[in-house]
């Protein structure tokens, strides 16, 4: 029974929920229009909102100047390494606690879980000076795999609470009509499972683009990534407004389109499940 | 259906990930231990030798430690406070019949996606700057002198950045909970009389309860740990210096490892507190 909403309600709903939207939105909108700013008319008095000369100066400045591509190309392969290698070993482990699942496969999920509350300072000289013994400081792999391990327990967690949904009768069923193991993952599972791993891909490649503990503190110049490029941003450079609303953008650009693809997984993803 | 062949298959394919996570958790862990029992300064002398609790003694009578217990706490129950709020607020909001209803999702989750130091930044300079910053703008608007937010109002300013970084994710988590509410209970309530107020007292917030306590809990790890808002901006200057922050000083800064690792396994204990408590909420979903 659906509930008659009256109009005007539905008008002052509609004004409340966008003015409160555009509220919290604003910080991101502004940034991306100083950005088109000349630094000059970024820090007018009173501030311009949208009646200035636009301008992608500012983009082709911080491309040219800070090597801004290097730090991009180190957020991809950090971001997108740590995911693939992440699920590629997460892929095995979550399938078969899915589908054959022990006395011991609750503990060792909740086990899991538990690596993933272990504060990072707590453990961040033991992980610096075995990044220096084993010149890992300041390289793409060595935080690759830091970046894995610590998103892996999210990993398996996404994947086996898809992996738990595709049902095994279906299995079952297609070994009645004669297919062979191969046939079995080949046509049936793999098919099932790809969604799940693209949204566990989604969401692992936006935690991992921001992380920003790891990514400031075991890199310098060569491997540092898009968070560590704008934190160079914070002494004098901060004062060109219009510059680091570009760099701003530029970086949070890619992750705010995947964002919004996945919101539905963000939800689970991030709750272990237990909201869905 | 299981058999003994494909529960030692399942074990084979379980191991890799069992076996580095036991590595990552293990290692850094007795190395920070033992750490933590030695005077270690690799600047100044090295491996100076056991010295028993001495380092875990020293971290917490240090001047800095208990101003970092206050400050850590009044973030982190700052934000859960505004933000759990707010996030029951926007979600009962965000579930009205209403146009766009997509798109003001849309502009709401966003701030979420923002890697921290682009937030902490972007508010730094752009808003909290005292001669160029729209709040300067917007205060001089009415006539009232700009507020050197990040120096005098140094913990509300870190407070509101951290905030608005997690709004988002309460709001997102408290809407889909708030989505799974039956409407026709709602509107029994509404037949039989009660008044909205009295509909969301009794029934909207009590199933939102559970949800509330995963907000707060997975919120409450994550701000323990805040680190990049607290580096881009004071440093750790003007009373905001959280227990993180200070381990991080201890360990890179002053190099001093031994006291650092003691005040980090320090950390680890407040972590595992809270966790144990989110540890059993999902234990008890995966049962269900």
């Amino acid at each position: 029974m659906a509930r008659a909403v009256t109009k005007n309600r539905k008008i002052i709903n509609t004004a409340a929920a966008w003015a409160v939207g555009l509220l919290i939105f604003f910080p991101i909108l502004w940034t991306v229009l100083t950005s088109f700013k000349t630094e000059a008319t970024a820090i007018a008095d009173p501030p311009v909102f949208l009646a200035f000369d636009w301008t992608l100066e500012n983009y082709s400045v911080v491309m040219e100047r800070s090597d801004y591509m290097r730090f991009l190309w180190n957020s991809v392969i950090i971001a997108g390494g740590s995911t693939i290698l992440g699920i590629i070993i997460a892929v095995p482990a979550a399938w078969s606690m899915a589908f054959v699942p022990s006395k011991r496969t609750k503990d060792i999920l909740l086990w899991m879980l538990s690596t993933k509350m272990l504060p990072a300072v707590g453990v961040l000289y033991p992980i610096y000076l075995m990044f220096i013994e084993l010149g890992l400081l300041d390289t793409q792999f060595g935080l690759v795999i830091v970046l894995m391990l610590i998103n892996l327990p999210i990993i398996v967690w996404m994947l086996y609470t898809y992996f738990k949904e595709i049902p095994g009768e279906i299995l079952e069923a297609a070994r009645m009509d004669g297919a062979s193991l191969r046939e079995e993952v080949l046509y049936i599972l793999t098919p099932m499972a790809i969604p799940g791993i693209a949204s566990t891909l989604l969401l692992n490649v936006i935690l991992a683009w921001n992380e920003a503990f790891w990514t400031l503190n075991l890199t310098a110049a060569q491997a540092a990534p898009l968070t560590a490029f704008i934190a160079s941003y914070s002494s004098p450079e901060g004062l060109f407004y219009a510059k680091l609303s570009a760099a701003s953008t530029m970086a949070i650009a890619p992750i705010l389109v995947l964002g919004w693809f996945s919101q539905k997984q963000l939800v689970s993803g991030l709750t272990f499940g237990a909201v869905k | 259906m299981a058999t003994q062949h494909s529960r030692s298959a399942a074990r084979v394919m379980m191991a890799p990930a069992v076996v580095l996570l036991l590595g990552w958790m293990l290692v850094p862990l007795i190395m920070t231990l033992y750490f933590s029992f030695k005077q270690y300064l690799p600047l100044r002398g090295g491996d100076l030798g056991w010295v028993g609790l001495d380092n875990y003694v020293r971290f917490v009578t240090s001047s800095a430690f208990w101003p970092s217990v206050v400050t850590t706490l009044a973030i982190v129950g700052g934000v859960l406070l505004i933000t759990v709020v707010f996030g029951v607020l926007l979600a009962v909001l965000l579930n009205q019949p209403m146009w766009g209803q997509g798109i003001v999702r849309i502009l709401v989750i966003a701030p979420f996606f923002v890697m921290p130091t682009v937030s902490a930044l972007v508010w730094k300079n752009m808003f909290m700057d005292p001669v160029n910053g729209l709040f300067a703008h917007l205060w001089k608007f009415f006539g009232a002198a700009p507020v050197e937010w990040l120096s005098q109002a140094s913990m509300t300013s870190i407070t509101m950045i951290v905030s608005w970084q997690w709004l988002p994710f309460a709001t997102l988590i408290l809407l889909t909970a708030i989505q799974s509410l039956d409407s026709e209970q709602l509107e029994a309530a509404e037949m039989d009389g009660a008044p909205p107020l009295s509909r969301f007292a009794y029934i909207t917030l009590p199933h939102l309860g559970r949800a509330i306590t995963v907000v707060i809990l997975i919120q409450t790890i994550f701000l323990l740990s805040i680190f990049a808002e607290i580096f881009v901006t004071t440093q750790g200057s003007f009373g905001t210096r959280t227990l993180t922050y200070l381990i991080y000083q201890r360990v890179l800064e002053s190099q001093n490892v031994g006291l650092g690792s003691a005040g980090g396994v320090y950390a680890i204990i407040l972590a595992n507190i809270v966790a144990i408590f989110l540890m059993r909420i999902v234990g008890k979903n995966l049962d269900a």
